[in-house]
């Protein structure tokens, strides 16, 4: 038999239809769904006089627009509610599972995803959500899709999806101290920019990529999509079964010993092709800190703001020089030097609670400077109260952080947590795009550590220089 | 959605590479619950100035691109978030056609559902575009059965496109009514699922 990759064996194994010519029509395990991108759907069903074909494998929750204020107060804005009132009344009449407002399961569609055990290795998953491919890093394949796409598996838990090219991502050797999963992945699309991965699925493998735990594997795969591949995903292994195992969708008994059994089976066969291969060795990694307006527009913390004057090919330095007009910085300003006002720790690549964790360490006995407001959002309700049992509420509110609900926040500027025009922030998310965190905002991606310490500082500082 | 065969317009020259869905339509104006209304939304924080009037500086606002039909613009266009949005937002305003040197999947995928056509053309024959869509009214032909770009002066290129996504597009296909058409071989492969799959009940 030819060697298969993991992607390969996935794949095929949710092949319902494939001739040439055509698309592949996939089976879809799972289709997550949240109030922004499935209004329209719902509609196009009405229209058509169509069902949801498998309401039991279709599981929603409430995340981009909701408030982070306590839940007991109302939704103030008025859209955001419609939103909100939208999908409670198309799961309602569609007979759909909705995590709401107030359930304790409530949070981030790509935290609760894999937290209740819903995302296991081997599946096909979907969610109208471009970070869906944080899902594999237990081994599943997850594609972002658009809304019409989502129509579509409602309506026949199909996905149509030409085969798209593998890519190996292999980086090896330990993690330098100071660097986290979030540098690994800003290195990866520094290096190979944010198309690098058009027209690809991704497996990360190596050392380094074995080495992570569940929680880092999530944060390197949650930003696939900013490298510009749709999917990407890690081969299961042992860390992946103790996640996933005694989780509230996890299987039981002699179905988890079948299910292990199979999941055994993904991992990407010796010898196997990928269609494209990348490497990068760990040992080079350092904490970034974005100065631009995408996600590979980044330096090392001891760097310093690039001069466009540098880049030969005309395009890019257009884009340097815009992106550092918007961004209002120097040629030449070492990153260590630029102040904040704002600290967003939060978001679907790094608001779990080992991200929490390590954030509160740098945080413990200081204080935010006082020119700084910072937040932080838990990504669920549920990481949200394993937080307070440990007591990080209280390091964080104590040093003078808000502490705040679950849901997207900042990230997107969806809700009432939204940088003011010229206001500049470390933030622990995932796009630093123009206008991402509210109009004229200036966005610095950054690891939880690091931004940690920029809100205690009020400027970027090397988080290897505090020995924490 | 509208069949596309052949399309004639004016050009509209967008010049910066990675055009996020971001700058398409800011995230704050997705909060609608239907399909239009977008339009007017279009590149939003470059189109009008902060007290709301339209920026004259900013392409879509010139008078010689009123009307235009045509996108060019650079690598990577529709990267970033997964919203449909964008593709309403360019649709809507009346764009009927996006060129550029490569798309974001996500965003290629979405024009392809609903009928705006993405034309990949080589990075040099984008920026020559690019250049003359500077002259008053310069205009390009779009043929989709041809599978070619042409311009009143003599310019040609033929472009690629997936033969499925172009009969869908041809014939203006609604791919969900041809995906339920398989009702048995989906009902066949539903049957043999492993039984521990996670299942969600209300
Ligand atoms: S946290 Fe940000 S990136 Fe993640 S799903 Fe929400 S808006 Fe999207």
């Amino acid at each position: 038999m030819t060697p298969k990759t993991l992607v390969d064996k996935i794949w095929d194994a949710h092949v319902v239809r494939s001739r040439p010519g055509e698309p592949d029509r996939l089976y879809v395990d799972l289709h997550l769904v949240h109030e922004v991108t499935s209004p329209q759907a719902f509609d196009g069903l009405r229209l058509h006089h169509r069902r949801v074909r498998r309401p039991d494998l279709t599981f929603a929750t409430l995340d981009h627009n909701v408030p982070t204020t306590p839940r007991s107060e109302p939704v103030t804005d008025p859209v955001s509610r419609l939103q909100i009132d939208a999908l409670e009344r198309n799961a309602k009449e569609f007979g759909i599972r909705l995590e709401g407002m107030l359930s304790q399961r409530q949070g981030i569609v790509h935290i609760i995803g894999p937290e209740l055990g819903l995302t296991q290795p081997g599946m096909l998953i979907v969610c109208g959500d471009s970070h869906t491919a944080t899902h594999g890093a237990l081994g599943a394949l997850a594609f972002g899709i658009g809304t019409t796409e989502v129509e579509h598996v409602l309506a026949s838990q199909i996905l149509p999806q030409p085969r798209p090219k593998t890519m190996e991502v292999r980086v090896d050797g330990d993690l330098p101290l100071g660097t986290t999963p979030k540098d690994l992945i800003l290195g990866v699309i520094r290096r190979y920019g944010v198309g690098g991965g058009i027209g690809h699925i991704i497996e990360y493998t190596g050392s380094t990529i074995r080495g992570l735990s569940m929680e880092g594997r999530l944060t390197v795969c949650n930003m696939t999509i900013e490298g510009g591949a749709r999917a990407g995903l890690i081969a299961p292994d042992d860390t992946t079964i103790a996640y996933v195992k005694g989780r509230p969708y996890a299987p039981k008994g002699r179905a988890w010993d079948e299910a292990v059994a199979y999941w055994k089976t993904l991992p990407t066969d010796p010898g196997a092709a990928y269609d494209t291969r990348v490497t990068l060795d760990a040992g080079t990694l350092e904490p970034y800190v974005t100065w631009g307006t995408n996600p590979s527009m980044s330096e090392p913390v001891t760097g310093r703001v690039p001069d466009p004057g540098a880049q030969a090919d005309p395009q890019a330095r257009g884009a340097v020089e815009r992106a550092l007009q918007y961004m209002a910085l120097r040629p030449g300003t070492p990153i260590q030097e630029i102040p904040i006002d704002r600290v967003f720790i939060g978001s679907c690549t790094n608001a779990r609670l080992e991200d929490l964790r390590t954030a509160a360490r740098v945080v413990t006995g200081r204080r935010v400077h006082p020119k700084v407001r910072a937040m932080v959002v838990p990504g669920s309700q549920q990481v949200k109260a394993a937080a307070e049992r440990e007591g990080l509420d209280r390091i964080f509110r104590s040093a003078g952080f808000e502490w705040r609900e679950a849901g997207c926040s900042m990230c997107l500027g969806m809700n009432p947590d939204v940088l003011g025009p010229g206001e500049r922030c470390a933030s622990t998310s995932n796009r630093n795009f123009e206008g991402r965190q509210g109009p004229g905002g200036r966005t610095h991606l950054v690891s939880p550590p690091m931004a940690a310490a920029a809100a205690i500082a009020g400027h970027f500082v090397d988080i290897r220089e505090w020995g924490v | 959605m509208e069949p596309f065969r052949t399309h004639t317009g004016v050009v509209v020259p967008f010049d910066r590479p990675d055009v996020d869905t971001d700058l398409i339509v800011p995230a704050r104006y997705l909060k609608r619950v239907d399909r239009t209304g977008y339009g007017e939304l279009l590149f939003y924080s470059k189109r009008y100035l902060p007290d709301g009037a339209p920026d004259p500086e900013f392409v879509l606002n010139r008078p010689q691109y009123r009307g235009g039909s045509i996108l060019v613009a650079g690598r990577n266009f529709g990267c970033g978030s997964s919203r449909e949005h964008a593709v309403w937002a360019l649709q809507e305003y009346g764009f009927q056609v996006i060129v550029a040197p490569s798309f974001a999947d996500i965003f290629a995928n979405n024009a392809a559902q609903i009928g705006l056509l993405t034309v990949v053309l080589p990075d040099a024959r984008v920026r020559e575009i690019m250049q003359a869509a500077g002259r008053e009214g310069y205009q390009l032909t779009v043929d989709l059965e041809a599978q070619t770009v042409t311009d009143g002066f003599g310019h040609r290129d033929r472009f690629e496109i997936d033969a499925f996504k172009k009969h869908c597009l041809l014939n203006g296909l609604d791919a969900i009514g041809l995906t339920l058409q398989h009702e048995a071989e989906i009902a066949r492969f539903e049957a043999g699922r492993p039984a521990w799959l996670p299942r969600v009940t209300l």
